[in-house]
């Protein structure tokens, strides 16, 4: 049913860490893999080998120039993928009740076997977060990895989402946020996680982390050795010079 | 956003369809015999068709039936269950009006109101986006309704009358351009915002996040076509509004005024529901630094 829950018991979601994340990609790879052979439709490509490949992916790393008022400029990369939000307006305006989210978890699931593929969750997610395949005409999304995080014929470690256990350098934390005392949670609150777009009114449950402050860099090494002041024999050939 | 054909022939046709059918309902033409007939099959052919096209751009149109089923929370579903609600309401009353038979037309008022609802659940599918900032204002249903109107106002009413509806149409068609342009601004959702990085400084893309095309750019990020706004507005207008309103007032006859100004209505409303879509911006474009 697409009413959404009135509360979840849990809020399982990811904190992504911008000041961490160095772009790597490698989220979106195992991302790909694994939602290529596990939850649904494998995760289709178009004339992948081609001139024009294209395919379909549930999270993407974009990369970002960022010019603060004073100070150098940085690159902050940022990867993009669905935030479970608990106001979820993909889930509502769903006409056939294949987008859903779960009470227990508060995660946000497509059911392949009864979309129609009519494409209104994708334009009313703010985020883009979804999208197409077009081999199979059915919506695909990130699922949490949710055939990964509850099972038991896995070692405990690889419990987590694939972008989150692949992640090289622990930019992508897992966990719920219903539990104040959850690392993500403790993680959200140290850092100021914050939700993307919040006057969309969504409530996204994943927290994305700034990156932190950068010191700045005092003025330039050699800048003492322009200020020098001459004196002798320098410093009378110096004011000579000056004076044609 | 992507002027899918299937959605502007969709909208289009069912509105008019479900516009004329709410004059037939009402009662403001009571046509008999195969007249009758054909009215009430032109108006009927024009909804069904509508909606037959709007299940084209669906990845697994076979299971369509499924989206009667969530009326709940969404207009789509909505909007289907009205469509066929409507349609099976005013069904007696056509069948009497053909046949002669008599019967109340009561069914006919209540279908009468139900058709426009049902062009109401229509526009609430793209009203109700808060990701389209162009769409989701009070305008937006109330030019699908009006086109609706003046669409079945031709077919149906006497020339003066209709003519009255038709420029109402236009007045809305106008005004759902002029604040449609401003509300993406309106809304105030930025690259900043959308990332988050308004925190640190100015964001601009710096490397792009694929260099192929993906389901985003094509459905949401349509861009190619917009520089020809100003004059595709300009033959909206002359083609939904003017040539309509100079037919019925200047043709002799009854049956020639209404022939020319519905087809020229019909282009009009392809062009302004064409510029509906590809004009329409949707936030996700923020991310890619593209609109």
């Amino acid at each position: 049913m697409t009413c959404l829950p009135a509360r979840t018991d849990k809020k399982l979601g990811l904190a992504i860490d911008l000041d961490t994340c160095v772009g790597c990609n490698a989220c979106v790879t195992a991302c790909k893999g694994w939602n290529d052979q596990g939850y649904g439709v494998p995760l289709s490509d178009q004339d992948p080998y081609g001139a024009h490949p294209s395919g379909t992916f549930l999270n993407r790393v974009h990369s970002y120039q960022v010019v603060p008022e004073q100070g150098a400029a940085q690159v902050v990369s940022f990867p993009r993928s669905c935030l479970h939000c608990d106001n979820a307006p993909c889930v509502t305006v769903c006409p056939t009740g294949a987008s859903y989210k779960r009470s227990e978890d508060g995660i946000v699931l497509v059911d392949e076997d009864i979309c129609i593929g009519c494409g209104l969750c994708a334009w009313a997610c703010p985020y883009g977060a979804r999208e197409m395949d077009q081999a199979a005409g059915v919506m695909k999304k990130c699922t949490l990895c949710v055939d990964r995080i509850y099972n038991e014929a896995l070692p405990e470690e690889d419990r987590e989402p694939a972008c989150v256990r692949t992640c090289p350098t622990g930019a992508r934390h897992f966990g719920d946020f219903a539990d104040p005392d959850s690392k993500v949670s403790q993680l959200a609150a140290r850092r100021g996680g914050y939700d993307l777009m919040p006057d969309m009114g969504t409530r996204p449950t994943n927290k994305y982390l700034p990156p932190r402050p950068k010191d700045r860099m005092d003025a330039a090494p050699l800048a003492p050795l322009l200020d020098i002041k001459t004196t002798g024999f320098a410093g009378w050939l110096d004011r000579m010079l000056e004076k044609f | 956003m992507y002027p899918a054909s299937s959605v502007i022939v969709f909208t289009v046709l069912s509105g008019l369809g479900f516009g004329f059918l709410a004059f037939l309902g009402a009662g403001l033409v009571t046509p008999s015999g195969w007249t009758a007939f054909f009215l009430w099959g032109l108006g009927y052919a024009l909804a069904v068709g509508g909606l037959l096209a709007s299940t084209f751009h669906l990845g697994n149109p076979q299971r369509a039936w499924r989206a009667m089923s969530q009326w709940r929370t969404s207009w789509l579903s909505r909007e289907g269950v009205m469509a066929i609600a409507t349609l099976l309401v005013l069904a007696p009353v056509a069948l009497s009006d053909w046949l002669g038979l008599g019967w109340s037309r009561l069914p006919g008022m209540v279908g009468a109101v139900m058709a426009l609802v049902t062009v109401l659940t229509t526009s609430m599918i793209y009203a109700q986006l808060k990701a389209v900032p162009r769409w989701n204002h009070w305008v937006t249903p109330a030019m699908f309704l009006c086109f609706a109107l003046a669409g079945g106002a031709i077919l149906a009413l006497p020339r003066w009358p209709a003519l009255g509806v038709v420029v109402v149409m236009g007045l809305a068609l106008v005004l759902s351009w002029l604040i449609g342009d401003r509300r993406f601004a309106e809304v105030g959702q930025t690259m900043g915002k959308a990332t988050g990085l308004d925190r640190i400084g100015t964001p601009s893309v710096f490397d792009p996040a694929h260099t192929a095309g993906n389901y985003l750019l094509h459905e949401m990020i349509h861009i190619v076509g917009r520089k020809h706004v100003a004059r595709l507005r300009i033959l909206a207008l002359i083609f939904a509004v003017l040539l309509p309103v100079l037919a019925l007032a200047l043709l002799p006859g009854a049956v020639l005024p209404r022939a020319v100004a519905a087809t020229a209505y019909l282009i009009g409303a392809f062009a302004a529901r064409w510029l509906f879509f590809a004009q329409a911006e949707h936030v996700v474009g923020l991310y890619y630094g593209k609109r």
